[in-house]
């Protein structure tokens, strides 16, 4: 319970851009047609590999001998990277078929 | 070096926010994938300049993981095909997800020398907490995509038993009670969190295995919300604000998304996470007798060429069978000859909420033609004709009058208002969501059996013959 008081009082920009997020996806979602929404979870999902930048991280903060460390955060910066190209390749595949005309 | 690294991270927020904008409106659609992808390429190579305390950098071996996922990310999306392309999101979320497991477990290792006595300092309850639940979300997200991944591809049946819902509850409570624990009575021993990663990734498969084929477009999108998630936990983790506000805005936009689609079935978002729902349950009702009228390809090339007004439904089965080329030549045909072609797209028609709007873009269909909802059943009370392509549930009218069947007052397009219903169909299985369809034996309706591609060649053939 401390430990939550004390993060609510030591990090209000995190609270306040948590919130605004938040707020934010749902404002660009509700207001979108039909046609979009497979191209548009695509992209989400694309975006969602921002995860990669953990790994990224992860496998920079790790030591050279670290092969636990390394071996993992190798495998998970390839699984980011498949899902991040992967991801805009396909969304962009699908939206070149509206583009045609 | 710090003001550069945080102005880019600031640019590629604003192009990712920017990006997602110009995703939801048509025009912009595609730029806005554009704008969002090189907000993700400057978030990399920020990542990858970021002055660090500790550590070796090991940039070769980053670099060298880059290339392989790149490559394999870029052949995986041009090889697809359109009808697969619901199962490759699903997939490509489903290795986000393990990414976000990967740099958790990680973490929680590197707890363990503290925990262990081996490191000097505590491990904070918060930041702890928040690597378990990344792990926890992350895995969840992982094999649930993997297993929406082989139900979509029909690699992987509907598999239930009465208490599934129950199952997963218990399943889901035994995690967090592991994961509590965990966090206030953490030892040097490994085994509790590999036992929560197992249970996870178990909760992953238990959570999606029961949820019907129909609902599957649900799930995806909520797993997409999941990875969200986990990336924004991520994101705390590291203290990277880029990764917080983007896994925010994936997973509050997969939420809202989720949401949309299950008020479109009519179906609690709650009732779709505990699961046990939307499979094979026959309605209850005794049909007496039914009698199914078959049509012959002449006598519906007839009925449609003399028609003022032609309203098609497109279903999964169009998909499947590619007949939207061949379905806009029809098209073609019909319009020359005056009659009004329109196309009535369900919001869970096909396998993922505006699939058919992509598959009819491929064949060129315009804009105009497709009308949603709304629109389409009140056109439909002045069709000639409907034209049901490959679609089944969106068009059931148990939906609306009989309250034992599962789908009951999941919005439907009513076309039974139309004066007359074709329904082109292989058999007569049920739908995807093995639910009997009672429309089939209505007296408005015949069917023209075979595949639908082949069918649909057949009626433009018949239509040309008639000049």
């Amino acid at each position: 319970m401390n430990e939550i008081l004390a993060f609510i009082q030591n990090s209000p920009m995190t609270l306040y851009m948590l919130v605004m997020a938040i707020y934010l996806g749902f404002e660009l979602i509700s207001k979108v047609p039909t046609v979009l929404h497979t191209p548009l979870m695509s992209g989400a999902n694309a975006i969602s590999g921002v995860v990669i930048i953990g790994a990224i991280l992860l496998v920079r903060q790790s030591a050279s001998d670290d092969y636990l460390s390394l071996g993992l955060g190798f495998l998970g910066i390839i699984l980011g990277m498949i899902n991040v190209v992967g991801g805009h390749a396909v969304t962009n595949r699908m939206l070149e078929m509206f583009k045609k005309k | 070096m710090e003001a550069l690294i945080n102005s880019l991270y600031l640019i590629s927020v604003v192009l990712l926010i920017v990006g997602l904008r110009r995703l939801s409106s048509p025009a912009t659609a595609r730029s806005g994938n554009l704008v969002a992808a090189g907000g993700m390429g400057i978030a990399i190579l920020a990542s990858l300049i970021t002055p660090l305390e500790q550590g070796d950098n090991n940039y070769l071996i980053i670099l060298i993981a880059l290339v392989i996922g790149t490559l394999i990310g870029l052949v995986m999306s041009n090889r697809v095909a359109m009808t697969a392309m619901p199962e490759l999101v699903s997939l490509f979320n489903g290795l986000g997800g393990a990414c976000a497991v990967a740099i958790s477990m990680i973490e929680l290792y590197q707890y363990q020398s503290v925990f262990a006595g081996q490191e000097e300092g505590v491990v904070n309850l918060g930041k702890h907490a928040t690597t378990q639940l990344a792990m926890l979300i992350g895995g969840i997200a992982f094999t649930g995509s993997l297993i929406a991944y082989g139900k979509l591809a029909g690699k992987i049946k509907d598999w239930r038993f009465s208490y599934t819902g129950f199952l997963n509850i218990g399943l889901l409570l035994i995690i967090i009670g592991f994961i509590a624990y965990r966090l206030f009575l953490p030892d040097a021993s490994f085994v509790l969190p590999a036992i929560i990663l197992l249970l996870a990734l178990g909760y992953g498969v238990t959570f999606v295995m029961p949820i019907g084929g129909a609902d599957m477009p649900v799930v995806i999108s909520l797993l997409n919300a999941f990875t969200g998630v986990a990336a924004a936990l991520a994101g705390i983790i590291y203290d990277n604000q880029l990764m917080l506000i983007g896994g925010i805005l994936v997973g509050s936009s997969g939420t809202i998304l989720t949401v949309l689609m299950c008020n479109a079935m009519n179906r609690s978002l709650l009732n779709v996470i505990i699961g046990g729902f939307g499979g094979s349950v026959a309605s209850g009702r005794d049909e007496g007798e039914r009698v199914v009228k078959e049509a012959s390809s002449n006598d519906v090339a007839i009925m449609l060429r003399y028609s003022s007004t032609v309203v098609v439904v497109p279903g999964y089965g169009m998909a499947v069978a590619q007949a939207q080329k061949v379905c806009k030549e029809l098209d073609n045909l019909l319009s020359v000859n005056g009659v009004n072609v329109y196309y009535a797209i369900h919001p869970v028609a096909g396998r993922m909420p505006g699939h058919m709007n992509v598959l009819l873009a491929e064949a060129d269909v315009p804009y105009p033609k497709l009308l949603d909802l709304d629109d389409a059943n009140e056109l439909l009370k002045e069709t000639d004709v409907t034209l049901v392509v490959g679609a089944n549930d969106v068009v059931n009218p148990a939906a609306l009058d009989d309250p034992s069947s599962p789908i009951y007052g999941m919005p439907i397009l009513e076309i039974l208002k139309s004066k007359n219903v074709i329904v082109l169909k292989r058999s007569m299985s049920a739908g995807y969501s093995g639910i009997e369809n009672p429309l089939f034996f209505h007296e408005k309706t015949k069917m023209l059996f075979g595949d639908a591609k082949g069918s649909i060649q057949s009626l433009v053939d018949e239509v040309k013959q008639m000049g």
